[in-house]
């Protein structure tokens, strides 16, 4: 059990933490011809945009209301109108995810309500589904704000099963983390086909952010879910959330449709994808096929080859908790020790992580303990990159934002060969650092008279040079 | 103190903006930044545009009072460079809570200042203002007020929340903010006649550096950089400089003259992108400076080094332009400095097939008329789909812009260049002008685009498959077919009689002659007469036989 610290400082330093807004934006564009739109002043969408093409190296679809300090104290009711009109006009979206930003939560906009009265002023909308999620950013992180977008989509786009209605066993639901990346669920779809099982993702971000070219300029997503196959959701014969944060989605996806659903907190590692591979063998009835059968070996085998430079590491993690939950768990396995763990929001899982305290904080706070803990492997988004050009040490980029390499979007966790294909890049990584920065000396083992004998990134970094000699 | 409402009025009324000039009195009440479109807007806020302007100052700790949106999700995102402290890249924020909004932000920003004084000690700490906490009422203003007196260290209140307006307003609120609390707080170390402030230079991938070398072999220093690679200390005492060059000009206008006004320090606009360009600032910076009192040999020396870099950016940038010939180029930077980026890409031989104006001044695109020609495309307000389709008609090689629009070019397979501030490459200067025109090659020469725009094997597939299923084979496996398409053939086109018709004429009634066949058919004869003659001459001998 991990205890929980929360922050006691004034100032954040170096932020680890996104905000919610984006991150139920973020849920829209998994949608296909979705507007995600930020109910704000136009700041908030510029940064995200920003934010969400220099991770992707996409086009990224994100409007605005535009708030202006005047429209801030009269309330948003006309700008979310205009906004609409001029998305629908402008685009012809399929649909328009709707979510606020911490100027109009703090002046009260009641969306839902201006919402009712576009419609009936607006006859031609009929048909526009207008999702709105409430996205303070003065509260949570960017998970929660996905969590909670997903959770909003379920709840107004699924359709009820008919007293008829006929479930179709093969039919899977499928909602994935905003952990995951397009190459994660392009990975998982080829998963559960081989079980012969039809799976629905929502949201796909593989369908719009996954880098393909499309045909023709398209202002809105240029692929993901549609609304009609989000509407038959309710007809599958499960749903499989994947992070804890999706929990709710799929109690809600229950609730509505009596879907029964299973919640897998981690797919990266051995025994996580071992429990996965057997569900979905149980509900498809199908044997597990041959291919996941040798990348199971494939997996053992890496584990082996890596557990000499992975084994021992003192790991500073830094990331949303389901992700940290996720990596930590996988490196725990491998024999790392997370030593230092920071997240960004409250999460059921962050107790749960293998470690000893896991601090709700910020970069300065993950520097600060990979220092005194004298860690040695950093693992957190792209802005760690100044904490490990300070600290000297390996990086491991992931989550998001990864704004300073490419393939952000292609980068593999889940599944047998997505946790291979990772445990080869971390330990890659700690072997060219080695090379780099640590290689042997005369005066290596020599000590001072009077000193204690090792300090401990000597003694870490001795164990791992001697057990592949 | 003035009001928020008041300072943004008061940049509104510039006198140094010529589009200002033209305005009647309502208009220029309204303020120059065109009404936010909601559900169609792009850009930043004034928030952005403040902490864009003010973040290049290197030894400053810049901290944001506000959720954690505002700098959460923005911070170490520009490329400027420095060439000492980092601190700059270091991001503070309030991170604003719930608790907070309900009970007042001011404590917590005043705790935050403590604690940023008391691990890192920065010569100066701005404090900028967001929209959530201007809502509740935090005054920074009376915060920094305290701090400052409390902490013995200047705390300068930046008061640009993100809903007043755009980016460029908020360029300009952060240029009020130094004037009222920064510049002539401090006193140089010495003076020399050769101090000049360069105003609204952000020292993108260290871009000042290209042209720095430059002005250090005249002797010119460069006492303040406003504020690309700038320190607290220069900025302060930035009110000694003798001349100064408006670098950006949209951004900082209102810096360069209120401190022409208030210290008499004349300025001029210009840039350092083209060849053309560098060269007439070098000028200008001279002759200002001797205007001011420095000795008159520095007019000569700027010749001198203007002559032997002019040449050697020409000779460089030779051997590029027959590779250029033909090359067209669309240009969109939403016009900030569209007319040196022109004059640049012309010296190199380009064809400039568009360029926008969105946001140049009236001066800015009568300047690009001149260099383009009175007939050149030029783009106030460009769509992406209008962008892809001209990109996609081919009717540019290359398009330089800024990174917003970079996929829509490289989704059509189209070399890109990014111009804008995320750019890598520093493009300013001689130096510079040759990177660029060196990049452009790069780019235009290769042999990717031209794989990439070959159709996907399947693609190929199908069409092969296609020109298959055409008419033509279909007819050749088919007789059937062939005897039909044969007998659609149009013998007299006058009275459109086909052959079938008239072979079925001759065949039922034995017709030997012309006359004959237009009495039993629709056919005129006259046109066609050679054509039935034809048919008469090789009418099989069977269909004959069969006749009689």
């Amino acid at each position: 059990m991990a205890i929980v610290t929360a922050p006691t400082k004034a100032c954040a330093v170096n932020p680890l933490k996104m905000s919610q807004p984006i991150g139920g934006a973020f849920a829209f564009m998994g949608l296909r011809g979705a507007m995600p739109l930020l109910h704000g002043s136009q700041g908030c969408t510029s940064f995200g945009l920003t934010l969400f093409v220099r991770h992707f190296k996409e086009a990224v679809p994100l409007q605005t209301t535009a708030m202006s300090e005047v429209a801030t104290v009269l309330g948003g009711y006309e700008n979310l109108e205009q906004a609409i009109l001029n998305i629908y006009n402008r685009t012809k979206p399929k649909i328009i995810g709707i979510c606020s930003t911490g100027v109009t939560e703090t002046n009260g906009d009641d969306v839902d309500a201006y919402l009712k009265l576009i419609r009936s002023k607006h006859p031609q909308l009929a048909k526009l589904p207008l999702v709105y999620v409430s996205t303070p950013d003065f509260k949570g992180a960017f998970q929660d704000g996905w969590g909670k977008a997903v959770a909003r989509i379920v709840e107004v786009l699924v359709e009820r099963p008919g007293a008829n209605g006929l479930r179709d066993p093969l039919k899977v639901n499928v909602l994935p983390g905003c952990h995951l990346t397009p190459g994660d669920i392009d990975e998982l779809r080829v998963i559960l086909e081989d079980f012969g099982l039809c799976p629905s993702f929502l949201p796909d971000v593989a369908g719009s952010l996954d880098g393909h070219i499309p045909d023709e300029f398209t202002p809105t997503t240029i692929g993901g879910i549609g609304v009609d196959e989000i509407a038959g959701m309710g007809r599958a014969g499960w749903t499989i959330a994947i992070g804890a944060q999706m929990q709710r989605a799929a109690e809600v996806m229950q609730v509505k449709t009596g879907v029964p659903f299973r919640v897998f907190e981690r797919l990266c590692g051995l025994c996580p994808n071992d429990e996965f591979m057997t569900f979905l063998s149980e509900i498809s009835g199908r044997p597990i096929p041959l291919k996941y059968r040798r990348q199971r070996g494939q997996l053992a085998d890496a584990m082996l080859d890596a557990h000499f430079h992975i084994g021992g590491r003192k790991v500073a993690i830094g990331a949303e908790p389901d992700l940290l939950f996720d990596m930590s768990g996988m490196l725990h396995d491998m024999g790392a020790q997370v030593t230092a763990a920071v997240t960004t929001t409250q999460s059921e899982v962050i107790e749960r992580i293998k470690t000893k305290e896991v601090l709700i904080g910020d970069l300065e706070d993950l520097e600060g303990l990979a220092k005194t803990h004298h860690c040695d492997l950093l693992i957190t988004h792209s802005h760690g990159r100044q904490a490990a050009a300070r600290l000297k040490l390996p990086f491991y980029r992931t989550g998001f934002p990864m704004f300073d390499r490419l393939g952000a979007g292609h980068q593999l966790s889940v599944g047998y060969r997505g946790t291979r294909n990772l445990i080869f890049e971390i330990a890659n990584l700690v072997i060219a650092h080695r090379e780099e920065n640590d290689q042997p000396t005369p005066d290596r083992w020599r000590t001072a008279a009077g000193l204690p004998r090792c300090s401990g990134y000597r003694s870490s970094a001795g164990a791992a040079g001697r057990s592949i000699a | 103190m003035r009001s928020l409402a008041a300072t943004v009025q008061n940049i509104f009324d510039e006198p140094g903006c010529a589009k200002n000039g033209i305005k009647s009195e309502a208009e220029r009440k309204n303020g120059c930044t065109k009404q936010l479109q909601p559900g169609s807007a792009a850009g930043g806020c004034a928030f952005d545009g403040a902490k864009v302007a003010l973040q290049p100052f290197t030894d400053v700790a810049h901290l944001v009072h506000g959720p954690i949106a505002c700098e959460g999700n923005s911070w170490d995102n520009r490329g400027a460079a420095s060439s000492g402290s980092n601190l700059w890249r270091t991001s503070f924020t309030t991170d604003l809570s719930e608790t907070d909004i309900v009970f007042g932000g001011e404590k917590r920003l005043c705790k935050a200042i403590k604690e940023i004084i008391d691990k890192c000690d920065p010569p100066a700490i701005f404090v900028y203002q967001t929209c959530i906490p201007a809502m509740i009422g935090d005054d920074i203003n009376a915060v920094c007020k305290a701090a400052s007196q409390r902490f013995a260290k200047p705390v300068i209140p930046i008061n640009s929340p993100g809903f007043v307006g755009s980016k460029n307003l908020g360029n300009k609120l952060a240029g009020e903010a130094l004037l009222d609390y920064v510049i002539g707080t401090q006193e140089p170390d010495y003076t020399t006649p050769y101090d000049i402030n360069l105003i609204g230079e952000y020292n993108l991938s260290g871009e000042l550096w290209q042209v720095k070398p430059l002005l250090d072999e005249l002797g010119i220093r460069i006492l303040s950089c406003i504020s690309g690679d700038g320190k607290y200390r220069e900025v302060a005492s930035s009110h000694r400089a003798r001349a100064a060059m408006l670098v950006c000009s949209k951004s900082m206008i209102n810096v360069a003259r209120k401190m022409e006004q208030r210290y008499g320090i004349p300025f001029f606009e210009g840039a350092f992108y083209g060849i053309q360009d560098s060269s007439e600032s070098l000028r200008q910076l001279a002759r200002l400076l001797v205007e001011r009192g420095a000795p008159a040999d520095l007019l000569g020396r700027t010749e001198a080094v203007i002559a032997r870099e002019e040449a050697w950016a020409r000779a460089a940038i030779g051997p590029y332009r027959p590779r250029f010939e033909g090359k067209k180029a669309l240009l969109i930077t939403g016009g900030v400095k569209s007319w040196s980026i022109v004059a640049a890409l012309q010296e190199a031989g380009l064809e400039l097939v568009g360029t926008s104006v969105k946001k140049s001044t009236r001066k800015d695109k009568e300047r690009i008329k001149e260099l383009m020609g009175q007939d050149a495309h030029v783009i106030e307000d460009i769509t992406p789909r209008e962008m892809f389709k001209m990109l996609k008609d081919a009717k540019a090689d290359i398009m330089l812009s800024g990174g917003k629009s970079q996929f829509v070019a490289l989704k059509a397979a189209m070399p890109w260049l990014d111009i804008n501030q995320e750019r890598c490459h520093a493009y300013m200067g001689y130096v510079g002008m040759v990177k660029l025109v060196e990049e452009i090659d790069k780019s235009l020469s290769s042999p990717m685009w031209e794989q990439l725009r070959r159709p996907a094997p399947w693609q190929a597939l199908a069409k092969a498959m296609e020109q298959m299923q055409s008419p033509a084979a279909a007819i050749a496996c088919d007789p059937a077919l062939a005897e039909t398409a044969r007998r659609a053939r149009k013998i007299c086109v006058c009275n459109t009689v086909d052959l079938g018709t008239i072979e079925d004429a001759i065949y039922a009634h034995g017709l030997r002659s012309v006359a004959a066949v237009r009495e039993h058919t629709n056919a005129a004869g006259g046109c066609c007469r050679r054509r039935i003659e034809g048919i008469l001459v090789s009418d099989p001998s069977a269909m004959v036989q069969a006749a009689e």
